[in-house]
């Protein structure tokens, strides 16, 4: 049986601007940062986890030949690409504590629902983040 | 595709996002172009070729998303209703409800009760795209016209 989800990946634009609004803006921590060649494998986490890596992957050679990596800048830019859930145990000191460093691109303030408080915003190139705070009590199982 | 173009799909992105935020206000064209930091007429254009809608027509379909979501999980009043999503008259808002939904708002109402999902998650998914009820599509050379010229319901609003 599958044990876990080692890494996941996400397209960006450019890998050091990346990296900076990652660790520096959201406050995720950088895994991998090897390069081979052109390549540079690059992976950021949640700190103080031993949990899934999150590959920031550019559209380009060797990947991928010209036209796709085209389109995939364009639907990154779309934002029509896939984006990333987080969890935190404080969602609206986390927004204050984000637009202190500078993060504008809020898609949605701190919002409560029936399974808790969250808010959502995009990195530079156009992926959706969302971040979550859950319900304590009740919601321990979902 | 240049870096300008993508630049201009981000700027797009941003403004369409303001819509998704601030559907409840007061928003016109002017304003959600500025977002852009285009002008009016380039807004509408390049939103459309970005997106394949008008922004009027992104901004009166969550408006209306938002309206079926309330209709659904509150026991608000269709007149409430209408104005927390931003519409401007009622008149207005069930005629709009109307040829999107195929249906009058209390009667979806009475069909439809809570969604057990992610709130993030109803608006991506839910918004009404295509005529949902078997109301006409908007006529194409009528989407660049007149009718997109401005957000009928919040400009409406707004007319003394």
């Amino acid at each position: 049986m599958i044990t876990s989800l080692q890494v996941a990946t996400i397209y960006v634009l450019d890998k050091d601007e990346a990296l900076d609004f990652y660790v520096n803006k959201l406050g995720l921590e950088k895994g991998s940062d090897v390069k081979q060649g052109d390549y540079r494998w690059l992976t950021v986490r949640v700190p103080g986890e031993g949990g899934t890596e999150i590959s920031l992957e550019q559209p380009g050679a060797p990947l991928h030949d010209e036209a796709t990596t085209e389109r995939l800048r364009e639907l990154v830019t779309k934002g029509a690409m896939s984006g990333l859930v987080f969890t935190t145990d404080d969602a609206r000191a986390l927004y204050d504590t984000l637009k202190e460093r500078g993060v504008a691109d809020f898609t949605q303030e701190p919002t409560d629902h029936f399974y808790g408080t969250d808010m959502g915003l995009r990195d530079p190139f156009g992926n959706a983040i969302r971040i979550l705070e859950r319900k304590t009590a009740s919601a321990a199982t979902a | 595709m240049s870096r300008d173009a993508e630049d201009l799909n981000r700027r797009m992105l941003r403004a369409r996002d303001a819509m998704d935020r601030a559907y409840a206000e007061h928003l016109d064209v002017p304003a959600v172009a500025a977002v852009a930091h285009v002008s009016e007429a380039h807004f509408i254009r390049t939103f459309r070729a970005v997106f394949g809608e008008t922004p009027h027509r992104y901004l009166q379909r969550r408006r209306v998303e938002r309206s079926m979501f309330l209709l659904r999980e509150t026991d608000r009043s269709v007149t409430d209703i209408c104005f927390d999503v931003g519409f401007g008259s009622l008149g207005t808002f069930s005629r709009t409800f109307h040829s999107i939904v195929g249906e009058t708002p209390s009667h979806y109402r009475l069909g439809h009760g809570p969604i057990v999902a992610p709130n993030c998650v109803q608006m991506a998914a839910t918004r009404p795209r295509e005529a949902a009820g078997g109301s006409r599509p908007l006529p194409r050379a009528r989407a660049t016209g007149a009718r997109s010229s401005s957000f009928g319901e919040a400009s409406e609003a707004a007319a003394p």
